[in-house]
């Protein structure tokens, strides 16, 4: 019962971990683009945002996992 | 804590046995639907050749959809497609927000998002086979090298649950967020006044987040997957490959015949 708990914890803290790293190095590679050519801003915007969001599904996968683990406490 | 108090409740039952019934998404995702097309024919009616009022915003949205489609699925697939697409956007972008009136989120059920996600994955099968053929698609799987085939069978496969998960998944995630915001704020009130005082305002930039400015960008997402996907499926094999393939069997064909000449000769 209690490992459920703990569980569900791990799963979310270790699944936003890996995300966070992930969407730092993506952050920073666009950045570096946007500053060296301040024109495509818009566009790498909109790659920036839509590279993040299917890194996000990692998070989201862990987060249904620990919604289930929960449901079974 | 009970799954069960998460999911849509249901609110029409057909008949005494109580397996045929509509949930609350299913009830608003049609009355949504049917929202949607009345506005898009009252905002369809009446054009004239100088936009005024509602024109103007209409022709910027339509315009910016035709040339998405454009810029992502090349020009001849554009105007057939267009549409499709444009309507997908406008109805995820509402089924996201609900929350903003209270309501439960369309997309917060995974069976909504999973009709959409099959409805998408048909779209892009179909149109990639009547585009190239079966062999066609099949020489496309097995692009760069033959083995490739159990690399796309797998993508293609995982593409759809992982479309209709990340809707699902973000939309549901900000809606119990904002939920537990709420109960936390009447409790928190609780202790010094009988109403809710703190529920009202403090919400806010919650909704903000989660009711506007996420569920644009996975409207957004999901649309441009299903593009991006579709595209990548009508492309075809990529030349070099062909290339590689028709000189491969040319000099098959060559050390064929040069075998058969010197069976002839001797």
């Amino acid at each position: 019962m209690g490992l459920i708990a703990i569980g569900a914890g791990v799963c979310m803290g270790l699944a936003a971990c890996g995300v966070g790293i992930g969407q730092g190095i993506v952050a920073n590679g666009a950045m570096h683009g946007m500053s060296r050519q301040p024109e495509i801003m818009g566009k790498m915007l909109v790659n920036m945002i839509l590279a993040m969001a299917i890194m996000e599904t990692a998070l989201v996968f862990g987060l249904i996992i620990s919604i289930i683990l929960l449901g079974r406490m | 804590m009970n799954l069960n108090e998460l999911g849509a409740r249901i609110i029409v039952y057909f008949g005494d046995s109580g397996k045929v019934f509509l949930s609350e998404s299913t009830c608003y995702a049609i009355i949504l639907a049917i929202i949607i097309a009345i506005l898009g024919i009252w905002l369809g009616s009446n054009l004239q050749d100088v936009p005024k009022g509602k024109q103007v915003l209409v022709e910027l949205f339509v315009g910016w959809i035709y040339k998405f489609t454009e810029e992502n699925l090349g020009k001849e697939f554009a105007r057939s497609f267009a549409p499709y697409f444009g309507s997908l956007l406008v109805w995820l972008v509402f089924a996201n927000s609900l929350g903003l009136i209270g309501l439960r989120p369309i997309t917060a059920d995974v069976s909504v998002t999973a009709g959409l996600a099959a409805v998408s994955f048909l779209l892009i099968q179909v149109n990639a086979v009547r585009h190239l053929g079966i062999k066609g698609r099949i020489d496309e799987m097995c692009d760069p090298f033959h083995f490739m085939i159990i690399m796309e069978l797998i993508s293609e496969l995982t593409f759809p649950v992982t479309l209709a998960l990340r809707l699902f998944g973000n939309i549901f995630g900000g809606m119990i967020v904002v939920d537990l915001w709420l109960n936390l704020m009447s409790t928190i009130s609780a202790t010094f006044c009988p109403i809710p005082i703190l529920r009202c305002v403090t919400v806010i930039p919650l909704n903000l987040f989660f009711d506007m400015f996420e569920p644009l960008i996975q409207a957004y997402i999901f649309t441009i997957l299903t593009a991006i996907n579709m595209k990548r499926g009508m492309e075809g094999m990529s030349p070099e490959t062909a290339e590689k393939r028709r000189l491969k069997k040319e000099k098959r064909q060559a050390r064929r015949q040069e075998k058969k000449q010197i069976a002839q000769a001797g």
